[in-house]
């Protein structure tokens, strides 16, 4: 052993214990809440996706309801009201719905009724808007009535409204998971911090001794936990990939369901998980560290 | 280090290494366990400090190298009242102070050669500059055959050389320790006087905290007496007590 140590070929140890016995419980749980967290982000990632599909489709469309009056037919309202908003700036295509496709819409509200056509249906126009300067209900109705047309215009904005706000409060809900994962991983890690330098608390006092700055003394237990949650953050991500993976290809085309869309470029989002861990990891140790190291003095 | 693996560095000419203005030192709210403290060591000089159990020999060594704080009083190390100075000035104190413990404290997880290198390694050297020189300083101590074994396998003596030469390793002006002969036999206890002796002579003042009436004796070196945490005259005579 002393035989064969060549002093000429000697390359410093690392001042604090490569492993510690705790390192492996605080891997986990550090892995555990990456792993939550890569969910987190993929799930609203696919989420917001979702959301903005579905807002997208709506806002390139919209329905007119449309009321005969004086002599006219309801679908001699529906055809005249059509070729009104066809011809109107903004619009791709009108199309009056056959009175079939009326009934099918308001059949699920009333029940199997046998004289269902001898109800007062209005008729539907709907309509297809120009994606890049689509008109809006406004100039749709000015449109119509200009025309003598009496009819109800819906641009959908209600709905695209809801979802845009449900986007926005699942996009929320999902920051402040986030934030709530990574203040966990956070005390984790100072937890980790207080008991790993009061196991090590001779190498402090010695370190201290021997002239070490506090702040080279935090560096070391900074650097250590920062590697050890990025590890964590490395085991977490891959984990999470590999769920999401699976979900994309047990869902097939549209990703898990049509509201929860997840696209392969969704694993992407767990790449800067390990960076992550480790930066709040380096942040929490540095900020605990040497607030016990000034306490020891 | 090449010129001599332990020679100190040079203090300024006539300043006091170490001195106590009317120092006294508790712990928490309790009582002094160091009273009224004046004293000073002069560079290259070779002091014991004893008294019995629980007289302050450990506090007052604490006090030097900076790991408590005196309660009254000034201290000033190396001519610069430790009160006064700032925060960060206190790494650059302790780097001129050597400290072998009681307990020792080596790391266990390093061994006998990176428990020795740690003082330059923290100093911010380079390990090509200073390898060699840690290799002689523990061949000179006797560990030239065991600088890569860890402190665990080491016998009790070893350890305590072991302990003398990182405290020694960067060349401190002045070296502190507390009860270095206490957990080894006499032999033993002669080798590491002999250590303290050779390191003396080299330049670095030496303060030693001990029960050892042997081992003080046989030195004829003047001995600061503590009891009750206050300097007994007769011996405050023999360092220059004012």
């Amino acid at each position: 052993m002393s035989e064969a140590f060549d002093a000429s070929r000697w390359r410093p140890a690392p001042f604090l214990p490569e492993k510690e016995a705790r390192d492996g419980a605080l891997i986990f749980v550090v892995a555990v809440l990456c792993f939550l967290a890569c969910l987190t982000a993929m799930g609203v990632i696919a989420a917001s996706r979702a959301a903005h599909a579905w807002t997208g489709q709506l806002v390139g469309e919209a329905t007119v309801i449309v009321r005969p009056h004086g002599g006219e037919t309801p679908d001699g309202a529906a055809a005249r009201a059509a070729e009104v908003l066809a011809g109107t700036a903004g619009v791709a295509e009108a199309r009056a719905l056959e009175p079939a496709k009326a009934y099918d819409l308001i059949r699920p509200w009333l029940g199997d009724v046998s004289d269902i056509e001898d109800l007062p249906v209005p008729r539907l126009v709907a309509v297809t808007l120009d994606p890049r300067h689509p008109a809006d209900a406004p100039r749709l109705k000015a449109a119509l009535a200009a025309q003598n047309v009496d009819a109800t215009v819906d641009d959908h904005s209600l709905w695209i409204k809801d979802i845009r706000r449900a986007g926005r409060v699942v996009s929320g809900l999902g920051a402040g998971v986030f934030l709530l994962i990574a203040a966990a991983a956070a005390a984790v890690v100072a937890f980790a911090t207080r008991a790993g330098l009061a196991a090590r608390r001779d190498v402090v006092e010695v370190l201290h001794l021997a002239g070490a700055e506090d702040s080279f003394i935090a560096g070391l237990f900074q650097a250590r936990f920062a590697r050890v949650a990025g590890q964590a953050g490395l085991l977490g991500a891959a984990a999470a990939a590999v769920l999401g993976a699976g979900l994309r290809v047990a869902g097939g085309g549209q990703g898990l369901t049509p509201a929860l869309p997840f696209a392969w470029s969704d694993l992407l989002a767990v790449i800067p998980c390990p960076l992550l861990a480790a930066l709040v990891a380096a942040a929490a140790a540095q900020v605990t560290a040497l607030r016990l190291i000034r306490e020891m003095q | 280090m090449s010129r001599n693996p332990i020679a100190a560095a040079s203090s300024r000419i006539g300043e006091d290494v170490v001195r106590f203005d009317g120092v006294s030192m508790r712990y928490g709210r309790g009582p002094d366990v160091l009273s009224d403290l004046d004293f000073s060591l002069a560079p290259g000089s070779f002091h014991f400090v004893t008294g019995p159990s629980g007289a302050g020999k450990s506090s007052l060594l604490k006090l030097i190298y900076l790991a408590a704080r005196p309660s009254q009083g000034a201290i000033h190390l190396f001519g610069q009242d430790v009160g006064r100075a700032p925060a960060g000035a206190k790494p650059q104190l302790r780097r001129r102070i050597g400290v072998v413990f009681q307990d020792l404290v080596l790391l266990e997880h390093l061994s006998a050669f990176d428990n020795t290198a740690l003082p330059l390694r923290i100093a911010g050297g380079k390990p090509a500059d200073y390898r060699t020189d840690v290799a002689e300083l523990l061949a000179w101590v006797g560990l030239g055959a065991r600088m890569n074994a860890m402190p665990p396998t080491l016998a009790g003596g070893e350890r305590q050389r072991l302990a003398i030469a990182r405290a020694v390793v960067n060349r401190p002006e002045i070296l502190l320790a507390d009860e270095p002969t206490g957990n080894v036999d006499h032999e033993m206890a002669v080798r590491i006087f002999r250590l303290f002796v050779e390191l003396n002579r080299l330049g670095t003042t030496v303060l030693i905290a001990t029960h050892d009436q042997a081992l003080i004796s046989r030195s004829g070196r003047p001995v600061l007496h503590l009891d009750n945490g206050r300097i007994s005259r007769r011996a405050a005579q023999a360092v220059g007590v004012s």
